[in-house]
C-alpha cells in the first residue's frame, strides 16, 4: 500500500490521482452518517429521553444531505465515488443518478416522519431495545441500496437493512410477533440468497460486479451469455423482495404485527428497495431481457394488484388491510416496469407516492386504532365525530391510494394506463383502472365504518392525537396534495430519470470518466 | 463443564486468548490476520471466561456493554472512512503517517483504524449472542 | 474441475430446496444452512478455479509472478459467509423463541398473526 517514494510504479493505471471534490462526498454521505449516528445512538442506548432529539436531529440531517445529492445530481449529472481510490471497476463505486438521488430523498423524508411519529409511539422500554439506533442502520441500509454502484455492494445493503428491520419487527417480543417474525425472516432470507445466487452466476459471467461495467459488457456479449437465465433469477429475487404475486405472502402475514411506526417504515422502504433494484437490474442493466421477459411481468403485475385489492376488500383489521394494498400498490409498479418506456417513469413515480402515502396510512392507522381502541373494522366508529381534522387527513390518504384526480396517487396510475394503452396492452390498462375501483371500495368501507358510522362502543383511550402523531402524518398528507396539485416539478425530474435508466450512458460516463475504457 | 481445573484454568486461558487476538489483529496489515479473526479470538475467549465463571463476571470484566462496544467499533470504521475527507481523497483510502516513538517509527494508518473497529464490532456483537445464548432462558 | 463443484452446488441446492420444503422450523433452518453454502460454493465455482497459489505479491516486487488464484470470490465468500452467520444465529433465536412462545414449530400451526376463524368484515353499515 505505502508504495516508497522513489518506485517506478504507474499508479495511475491502479488509482484514482485526481483529489476528490468535497461535493463527490455527498454520495457516500447519507449512508456514512447513518452508520455514524446509528452507532453514537447504539452507545447511548440508555439514555432514553436524549435518543429520540438526536436521532430526529440526525435523520433531518439525512434529509438535508439527500436533499443536497439531488440538487447536485440535478445540476451536474450522475456522480461517483470509489472507496479506496481503486480505479472502477476494480474499487467498489457508489453512484447516483436521479433515480437513485429521488429514492433516497423520499426515503429520507419517509423515515424523518417516522421518527418524529416514534416519539410517541415507542415507549421506554422500545427505546431501551434500541428503537432510533435500528431505525437509522434501517436507513444506512436503504441509502446504501440506492446509491451503490455495485452489485454486490447492493447485496450487502439488502443485508443490512434487513437485519435492522428483523430487529425492528420483533421489538416488544409478542407471541403474534414472533410469528410474523419467522416468516417474515424466513422468506426474505431467501429472497436474499436467490439475489446472490443470481449475482454469483453474473460475477461467472462477466467477471464484473460494478453496474456501469455490466451494463457494458451486456451490451457487448448479449449474443453469447445465458442472460435470460439470469435476468428470470432477478426479476423472481426482487420480486420476492418487493412482494410481487406467486411470492408475496410472507408481508400480509407479518406487516400488521409490529409496532405501528415499524409497520410505517416497512410500508413505504422496503418492498420499494425491491422496486429500485428492480428498475435498476432490468431496466438499465437487462433492457433487451426486461422486454423479453414483459408479458410475464404484466401478468405477475395483473394478478399483484388485482389479488392485493381484493384481499384488502376482505380484511376485517385494519393494519392487515393496508398490507395487502402494500401489495396492490406493488402491482402498478410492476406494470409500469413490464410496459417499459414511459412506464418506467410512471413505476418511479408510484414508488415515491407509495412510500409517502403507505406510510402515512399506516401512521392514521395507528392513531385510529388509539382513538377507537380497536383496529378491527367491526368495532370501529365515530371518528369523524370525534376528530374532523384527523378524519380529513384520513380522507385525503383513502383518495390519495386510490388513485384519486387531486392527490399524487393519480398522476402514475395515469401514466402506467396510458403507457399500457399505447402498446395495445388494454387488459394491463383495464386492471390498473379495475384496481382504482377496488381500492377505492376498500378503503371506502374504511371510511364509513370507522369514521363516518356514528360510534358503536364506548370510546377508547379519550386523549386525542399528539402532536407527535399529528405532525408527521400532516406533513406526509401536505406532501401528497402538493405533488398531486403541482406535479411538473416531480415530474419533469422522473421522467429525466427514468430516460436515463433506458440510456445509461450518462451513469457509465460518470464511473468511467473520459472513455476509460 | 464446570470442573476446578476448567474454572481454575478458564481466566488464564482468557487472558492468553485474548492477547493472542491483539496480535493477530495487528499482524493482519501484511500477512494473514485482521481485525476480523481477531475479534472472533477474543469473543471465544470471553464465551471461555463465561463457560467457566458465569455470564455476570463477563459482564464484569468487560465494564461496557457489549453493544455498546461494537457501536463503538462501528464509529470507529465509520470515522477511519471520513477521515480522507479532510485529505480530499475518496472514501477508504488508506492514509499513512510514519510518527517515531522513542526513537522507533510506528506506521499508523486509517486501515489499522478500521480494522481496529471491525475487531471490536466482531467481539462486541458475537459476545452480546454468544451471552444471550449462555443465558439459561434466552 | 469446476463440473464437479456445480454437480456438487446441485446436490446442496436439492438438499436445502428438500428440507425447506419441510413444515418444520428446525429443519427449514437446516435448509437455510445449507443454501447459504450451496451459494458460497457456487460463489466460489463462478469465480473459476485456476491456482492454488495465494494472490500475494511477493515481497521487492511489483506485480504477481505466476498465475494465482482469483481473490475476488473468497472476498465475496467472506462476506456471505459473516451475513450467512449472523443470519442463522438470529434464525436460531428466532425459532427457538417461536417454539417457546407459540408451543410449536410447525409452521402450518402458527396462525396467531392470521388467525384461521378470523372475524369476517362488517357486511352492512
Amino acid at each position: 500500500m505505502a508504495a516508497p517514494a522513489g518506485s517506478s510504479i504507474d499508479l495511475s493505471a491502479a488509482l484514482v490521482l485526481a483529489p476528490a471534490p468535497l461535493a463527490d462526498w455527498l454520495v457516500i454521505l447519507p449512508v456514512a452518517w447513518c452508520l455514524v449516528s446509528g452507532a453514537v445512538l447504539l452507545m447511548l442506548r440508555k439514555n432514553l429521553h436524549i435518543q429520540p432529539l438526536l436521532a430526529i436531529l440526525a435523520l433531518a440531517v439525512l434529509v438535508v444531505l439527500d436533499g443536497l445529492l439531488l440538487w447536485r445530481v440535478i445540476e451536474g449529472g450522475p456522480l461517483t465515488m470509489v472507496m479506496g481510490r481503486w480505479l472502477p471497476p476494480f474499487g467498489i463505486a457508489f453512484t447516483a443518478d436521479l433515480t437513485g438521488a429521488l429514492f433516497a430523498l423520499f426515503s429520507a423524508l419517509v423515515a424523518l416522519a417516522g421518527g418524529v411519529f416514534a416519539v410517541q409511539n415507542i415507549d421506554g422500554s422500545g427505546r431501551r431495545y434500541g428503537f432510533y439506533p435500528f431505525l437509522l442502520l434501517l436507513m444506512a441500509g436503504v441509502s446504501g441500496a440506492f446509491l451503490t454502484g455495485d452489485i454486490f455492494n447492493l447485496y450487502v445493503w439488502f443485508e443490512v437493512l434487513l437485519i435492522s428491520s428483523f430487529g425492528l419487527l420483533v421489538l416488544g417480543s409478542e407471541p403474534k410477533q414472533i410469528d410474523g417474525a419467522v416468516k417474515y425472516a424466513f422468506l426474505n432470507l431467501v429472497a436474499t440468497t436467490l439475489f446472490l445466487i443470481a449475482v454469483g452466476y453474473l460475477y461467472g459471467l462477466f467477471g464484473t460486479l460494478n453496474m456501469a461495467d455490466i451494463a457494458i459488457k451486456a451490451a457487448e456479449r448479449r449474443a453469447d451469455l445465458p442472460l435470460m437465465t439470469l435476468a428470470t433469477l432477478f426479476v423472481l429475487a426482487f420480486g420476492m423482495k418487493a412482494a410481487a404475486f406467486p411470492v408475496n405472502f410472507w408481508l400480509p402475514a407479518s406487516y400488521h404485527t409490529p409496532r405501528i411506526v415499524v409497520s410505517a417504515l416497512f410500508a413505504g422502504l422496503l418492498t420499494k428497495v425491491g422496486i429500485y433494484s428492480l428498475l435498476r437490474v432490468m431496466v438499465m442493466l437487462f433492457p433487451v431481457e426486461r422486454e423479453e421477459l414483459s408479458f410475464v411481468i404484466a401478468v405477475a403485475a395483473a394478478a399483484t394488484m388485482l389479488l392485493g385489492a381484493l384481499g384488502a376488500i376482505g380484511q376485517s383489521d385494519i393494519r392487515r388491510l393496508l398490507g395487502y394494498l402494500v401489495v396492490s400498490g406493488i402491482g402498478v409498479m410492476l406494470a409500469g416496469i413490464a410496459v417499459g418506456g414511459p412506464g418506467v417513469a410512471g413505476a418511479i413515480f408510484y414508488a415515491l407516492h407509495s412510500m409517502v402515502v403507505m406510510t402515512a396510512l399506516y401512521m392514521a392507522s395507528g392513531v385510529a386504532g388509539r382513538l377507537s381502541g380497536t383496529f378491527d373494522l367491526n368495532g370501529a366508529g365515530g371518528l369523524y365525530g370525534r376528530t374532523a381534522y384527523f378524519s380529513a387527513l384520513s380522507l385525503v390518504l383513502f383518495l390519495s391510494v386510490a388513485g384519486m384526480p387531486p392527490f399524487s396517487g393519480f398522476w402514475p396510475k395515469v401514466m402506467v394506463a396510458k403507457a399500457a394503452i399505447d402498446i395495445g396492452a388494454w387488459w394491463l390498462a383495464g386492471s390498473v383502472l379495475l384496481t382504482g375501483f377496488l381500492t377505492m371500495i376498500a378503503v371506502g368501507r374504511v371510511w364509513a365504518l370507522a369514521y363516518w358510522r356514528p360510534s358503536t362502543t364506548p370510546a377508547g383511550e379519550g386523549a386525542g392525537p399528539g402532536p407527535a402523531a399529528i405532525l408527521p402524518l400532516s406533513a406526509l398528507v401536505l406532501v401528497t396534495v402538493l405533488v398531486g396539485l403541482f406535479p411538473d416539478p416531480l415530474l419533469s425530474q422522473i421522467q429525466a430519470a427514468a430516460s436515463l435508466l433506458a440510456d445509461p450512458s450518462a451513469y457509465i460516463d460518470s464511473v468511467f470518466p473520459h472513455g476509460a475504457r | 463443564m464446570n470442573t476446578v481445573i476448567f474454572r481454575t484454568l478458564a481466566p488464564f486461558l482468557t487472558a492468553l486468548m485474548l492477547l493472542f487476538s491483539v496480535f493477530v489483529l495487528l499482524r493482519g496489515h501484511n500477512e494473514p490476520g485482521g481485525g476480523f479473526i481477531g475479534g472472533l479470538i477474543a469473543a471465544s475467549a470471553l464465551a471461555i471466561y463465561g463457560i467457566g465463571r458465569g455470564i455476570q463476571p463477563v459482564r464484569q470484566a468487560l465494564w461496557f456493554h457489549p453493544m455498546t462496544i461494537a457501536a463503538f467499533g462501528l464509529l470507529l470504521a465509520c470515522v477511519a472512512g471520513l477521515v480522507s475527507m479532510v485529505a480530499a481523497v475518496p472514501f477508504m483510502t488508506g492514509l499513512w503517517i510514519y510518527p517515531s516513538l522513542f526513537g522507533v517509527e510506528v506506521p499508523l494508518s486509517t486501515v489499522m483504524l478500521f480494522d481496529l473497529g471491525v475487531y471490536l464490532v466482531v467481539v462486541g456483537a458475537i459476545t452480546s449472542i454468544a451471552l444471550a445464548l449462555e443465558r439459561e432462558d434466552i | 474441475m469446476e463440473v464437479l463443484f456445480s454437480l456438487l452446488v446441485g446436490v446442496f441446492f436439492a438438499a436445502a430446496v428438500y428440507l425447506m420444503l419441510s413444515k418444520f422450523l428446525v429443519r427449514i433452518l437446516l435448509g437455510v444452512a445449507i443454501l447459504g453454502n450451496a451459494v458460497n460454493l457456487l460463489l466460489f465455482t463462478s469465480g473459476r478455479i485456476l491456482r492454488e497459489v495465494p494472490p500475494v505479491i511477493p515481497a521487492g516486487l511489483d506485480r504477481q509472478v505466476a498465475v494465482t488464484a482469483n481473490p475476488l470470490p473468497q472476498a465475496l465468500i467472506l462476506t456471505a459467509i459473516v451475513i450467512s452467520f449472523s443470519f442463522f444465529a438470529f434464525l436460531l433465536v428466532l425459532s427457538y423463541r417461536a417454539f417457546q412462545d407459540l408451543g410449536t414449530d410447525n409452521a402450518n400451526d402458527m396462525r396467531v398473526a392470521e388467525p384461521v376463524a378470523d372475524s369476517a368484515p362488517p357486511t352492512g353499515y
